[in-house]
């Protein structure tokens, strides 16, 4: 860890001056993944802006009569709050299917947005990472690839976005906005993450000198007929192998609307909206969920020891659908 | 026998120590004018450093030293000076010694600064440029070069075949055969490997260590910087787990006191978890069974090969295949056991080594043989069952092996078991029941100790081990309360201390047995003394009673048939005219009346798992398991142990894996994030049965030991429920989802 400065800004306009005056500077809020990235010499910001101060931390309902979540409110606040957990109840699940108690007392919404990949080679400095350090090669295309992304990869990298709350966000079509010097803007979630591309080292369409101010939630929470399920390699605090959320709206047997969004496999919460359209308007059994599983997992490739979750995930979302049509 | 304290469930008497705050472990021990030192690891596996370059580090204030092979202190570097007491074969690996690398994260420098958050920012400026060499880290791909050792450690045992196992297959009429392999696993101790060395202005260094065995560290420390004993002390009297990775010196320790020594400062240096995995490890092995059995189930042939890695520069060596021809009867036996040098850091003993490996692979064949015969798994092993030990044809000390499995059975419920695999579900899960045997040694070793009884009637008992939260603290002091009588307030058993009388280190299961058996022997001393003193009062009324007349219990001596009349201890001591009793003891095994017997603690496991048939995750949901340790010294923290053991059973089963990427010759999951052992979800209830055994042989105290028993029988119990589930028999270690899909 390099040594570095720290300021508290008091208000959003000081947080963004703070941020646009100095290309090393980084935001922090709970630091539960900045700090651990710091210390594994990973990110060496030479200034810290302290941004717990900002207000951002209500959440309330918007006019169209969704729900705002402030952009520093702690993941524990979001998933036990009652208008999520009575009207978002898929996103309430992904957050608490996520790290630890600990973790997501600290741990704020527009960080869990921001989280870096957990890829074993982003992390060990002694080995090449193109996301780490552009332009060094990619240690996990032929190396040890478990947890590694099997749809939207690039020869540059193939690592995973870690977070559970976002795949509920995704599907759940969230809107993120952010303020910049020169005012506020709206990111719709699939627009918010990126995929590597040859710039694996930019992760998100924010600009460095952006703020998360809020994560505005739609109307439309399918909390009558939802799903996220998670499959990792113990029953608790492990990262996703695959995990799954889905919203469906039914009429009987009927699926009228269907988002679905999967994690683990791709360097941002993975949507395929073929397969969402081949669910609605057919009936709710294994037939019509296959054949959206088949649609998400037609595109994918296995790197070695990742290739077992694509079987996992077609399985994933079957299941997953099943469980949201009951 | 009444007793007052042994076999009573006793709370640990350092638990409230531990839960304050008040026991302070070996990188917390702080001390004005403390400096920091940060150690820099290899980023290559095998090669040489042709330029290391400290120079931006040590332009920081407050940077103190850089240390690398290039400004080291000149030091005896003779294999001998760097020998420890768990020493396999070879070459020791000597810290700084050339630019030599010999394994990924070895250590290169350290820099040492006046603060730890300076020693880090400055390790990470040290510039490093190597020459890489090829390097050969994957046992699977070069199991062709495995050798037969011709020597291992002390403990290590040729495997001696016995009978024909060719002719003892071929008259076989079931057979099965197959390859188990499993893969490296790392301690990961919650406490990071750590060592504080105090510089005393004398020049004295008091030096709290993580270690298993404070006499051990002291002797490494004094050979190699030719430190009398006097000069450097060794503490440990806390330690945050082990399981094996205290058992020799870690390089922090040599670093910590070389830099103490050069800047003539107090130096802590601390390992990060990443750190953690650049020493000893279980050792990945693969093994190869041929069992066969005749029509009533009987084995006839036991075939066993196995092939572990170890370094370049030692050859650790386990007893692996040795456990195959001890558990069952059989007369046909064919061991053989093989090494391949990776370049890698040694492997070294972690919890049931060798027997943890050996039993997860040959239990499961076990089970296979079984299924092939048609005969229940539990009946198979009573089929089976031996009443001398077959490796060694003696008799058991004692063996109450056959009660594990009938307590255990009923508890569990195995009678009620389906045998056809997939026959249980539960919804999307299908439900697998099994079992298997868990067999470990019970050892004693010399051991010393010292009890001090003074005139207030308080005993303070030491010996140098270590409590590795294990619960010594607390068996050694109801034994020493036992013995003399005293309530358990009044008595302090002090350990971790290298000038405290010598015990050997703490592992092997032998701690109860062997340092127990000190102590008892030392108060045994000083209950002589008082028996004189007390005779000798004026009036005593224990005048004319004589040693097995009386009774030390409640703070006094009295009758045995008369339990009012007696003396206490303290006014004992009040008479005497000292104001003291101290005795110092060596106790040593019986060898004479051991080496007749075979002693082993046993165990039987019995569990249920539930799998998802589509996702193929797995879920532990109970375990029963039955141990025969001799007696049990305290229920509490006896069951401790079990559960803890059989924690690790599960990690075993289903999720520990050291992941070497062979592109760079690195354990690449290097962090508890992503090595996973058993979080709190994972850990269904586990029952824990004692089968209290009577042995006078395995030592006076009639103790086996449990530290390790509960791992043993754990990963095959579980790879043989999933199999009962599932119908798919899963030979590799960890049994993960994508191997069950």
């Amino acid at each position: 860890m390099n040594p570095f400065t720290y300021s508290r800004a008091g208000d959003l306009d000081e947080a963004v001056r703070e941020i646009s005056d100095n290309d090393r500077a980084k935001f922090i809020a709970g630091g539960t993944n900045l700090v651990d990235l710091m210390k594994a010499n990973v990110m060496h910001p030479t200034h810290l802006v302290d941004i717990t101060r900002l207000g951002l931390s209500a959440i309330e309902e918007t006019e169209e009569g969704g729900l705002r979540l402030g952009s520093l409110v702690t993941n524990a606040e979001t998933a036990y709050h009652p208008q999520v957990a009575e009207r978002y109840p898929l996103l309430a699940n992904a957050i608490l299917a996520g790290a630890s108690p600990q973790l997501r007392n600290m741990a704020t919404n527009g960080g869990n947005l921001l989280q870096r990949t957990r890829c074993y080679y982003f992390y060990d400095t002694a080995t090449p990472c193109n996301k780490r350090e552009p332009g060094s090669g990619c240690s996990a295309l032929n190396g040890h690839n478990r947890i590694h992304a099997i749809l939207g990869t690039s020869e540059h990298c193939i690592a995973t976005h870690p977070s559970d709350m976002c795949v509920a966000l995704a599907a759940l079509e969230a809107v993120v906005r952010v303020t910049n010097r020169y005012g506020e803007r709206a990111i719709p979630f699939a627009d918010f993450h990126r995929l590597p591309g040859d710039t694996p080292h930019i992760d998100a369409n924010l600009e460095p000198d952006e703020i998360i101010t809020a994560v505005e939630l739609p109307p439309r929470g399918f909390s009558q007929h939802f799903k996220y399920l998670k499959i990792r390699d113990r029953a608790s605090y492990a990262f996703a192998l695959v995990s799954v959320a889905v919203g469906l709206e039914m009429e009987g047997d009927t699926i009228r609307e269907a988002r679905l969004a999967l994690g683990g496999v791709a360097h941002k919460p993975w949507r395929n909206l073929e397969a969402e359209a081949l669910l609605v308007g057919n009936p709710a059994n294994r037939e019509t969920f296959k054949r959206a599983a088949d649609r998400i997992v037609a595109d994918a490739r296995g790197y070695g020891s990742n290739s077992f979750k694509i079987e996992l995930a077609r399985r994933a979302v079957v299941r997953a659908l099943n469980e949201a049509a009951k | 026998m009444t007793t007052n304290y042994i076999g009573k469930p006793t709370n640990r008497v350092d638990g409230y120590a531990k839960v304050t705050g008040g026991a302070k472990y070996a990188g917390e021990h702080n001390v004005p004018g403390l400096t920091y030192g940060v150690v820099v690891s290899s980023d290559i596996a095998r090669g040489r450093i042709s330029r290391i370059d400290a120079s931006e580090a040590l332009k920081l204030n407050g940077v103190l030293e850089v240390f690398t092979h290039e400004n080291r202190p000149s030091l005896p570097w003779f294999d001998r000076n760097y020998q420890d007491q768990d020493q396999p074969p070879g070459s020791p690996f000597r810290p700084l010694y050339d630019n030599e690398i010999q394994f990924s994260q070895q250590p290169i420098a350290l820099v040492v600064a006046e603060t730890f958050e300076l020693a880090r920012y400055a390790a990470s400026l040290v510039k490093v440029q190597y020459v890489r060499e090829p390097h050969g880290t994957d046992l699977r791909a070069i199991q062709g070069q495995a050798y037969a050792p011709s020597k291992g450690k002390p403990s290590w045992k040729k495997p001696r075949p016995r009978g024909n196992a060719a002719q003892g297959m071929e008259q076989s009429i079931f057979k099965i055969e197959g390859r188990y392999d499993h893969a490296a696993e790392h301690h990961n101790p919650l406490e990071m490997h750590a060592s504080t060395v105090v510089y005393e202005p004398s020049g004295k260094l008091t030096v709290y260590d993580k270690t298993q065995g404070v006499p051990n560290s002291q002797k490494y420390i004094s050979r190699i910087f030719g430190l009398s004993k006097a000069q450097a002390t060794v503490h440990a009297p806390f330690i945050g787990g082990a399981f094996g990775s205290g058992l020799r010196p870690q390089y922090q320790l040599f670093l910590a006191v070389m830099a103490a020594l050069q800047l003539k400062r107090s130096v802590r240096v601390t390992l990060t978890r990443q750190q953690m995995f650049s020493f000893g490890h279980r050792p990945a092995t693969i093994q190869r069974f041929e069992l066969g059995a005749d029509a009533e189930g009987k084995l006839q042939a036991v075939v066993h090969e196995a092939i572990q890695e170890t370094s370049q520069f030692e050859d650790y060596t386990e007893n692996v295949v040795n456990w195959s021809g001890t558990v069952y009867q059989c007369d046909n036996v064919e061991p053989t056991y093989k090494l391949v040098k990776l370049d890698t850091y040694t492997p070294l003993d972690m919890r049931a080594p060798g027997g943890a490996t050996a039993m997860a692979a040959y239990e499961v064949a076990i089970d296979e043989l079984a299924y092939a015969a048609g005969i229940d798994p539990l009946e198979f092993r009573l089929i089976n069952y031996t009443e001398r030990d077959p490796m060694q044809d003696l008799p058991y000390s004692s063996k109450e092996l056959r009660a594990c499995y009938r307590q255990a059975a009923e508890r569990f419920g195995w009678s009620n078991r389906r045998p056809e695999p997939r026959s249980m579900r539960d919804g999307n899960e299908l439900i697998g029941w099994g079992m298997a045997t868990g067999i470990w040694e019970a050892e004693q070793k010399p051991a010393m100790a010292k009890a001090v009884l003074t005139a207030d009637g308080k005993l303070t008992v030491s010996s140098a081990t270590e409590d590795i939260g294990t619960g010594t603290y607390t068996i050694m002091t109801q034994i020493a309360a036992e013995t003399l009588g005293l309530p358990l307030e009044n008595v302090t058993f002090e350990l971790g201390d290298s000038s405290m009388p010598e015990a050997p280190l703490q592992g092997g299961s032998w701690t109860a047995a062997t340092v127990g058996s000190a102590v008892k022997s030392a108060c045994l001393e000083v209950q002589k003394r008082l028996f004189e003193y007390a005779g000798s009062m004026p009036d005593s009324p224990l005048a004319k009673a004589d040693a097995d007349g009386v009774v030390f219990a409640d703070g006094r001596i009295h009758l045995k048939h008369y339990p009012t009349i007696g003396v206490t201890i303290q006014d004992v001591l009040r008479h005497s005219g000292v104001d003291r009793i101290e005795e110092e003891v060596t106790t040593l095994p019986d060898m004479l009346r051991q080496k007749k017997y075979a002693r082993f603690t046993h165990s039987a496991v019995f569990v249920e798992v539930k799998v998802d048939e589509d996702l193929g995750t797995v879920h532990v949901t109970r375990v029963v398991t039955a141990v025969a340790g001799g007696r049990i010294l305290n229920p509490k923290t006896a069951r401790s142990q079990v559960l803890g053991g059989v924690v690790w059973g599960i990690g075993m089963a289903l999720e520990e894996e050291s992941v070497l990427d062979h592109q760079f010759g690195r354990f690449i999951n290097h962090d508890l994030a992503e090595y996973h052992v058993a979080v709190n979800l994972d850990v269904p209830p586990i029952d824990v049965i004692f089968v209290e055994e009577n042995d006078t042989v395995v030592n006076p105290l009639g103790v086996k030991g449990l530290g390790e028993i509960g791992v043993v029988g754990t990963p095959a119990a579980i790879a043989n429920a999933v199999f009962h589930a599932t119908g798919k028999r899963l030979r590799d270690l960890p049994i993960t989802l994508d191997k069950v899909m």
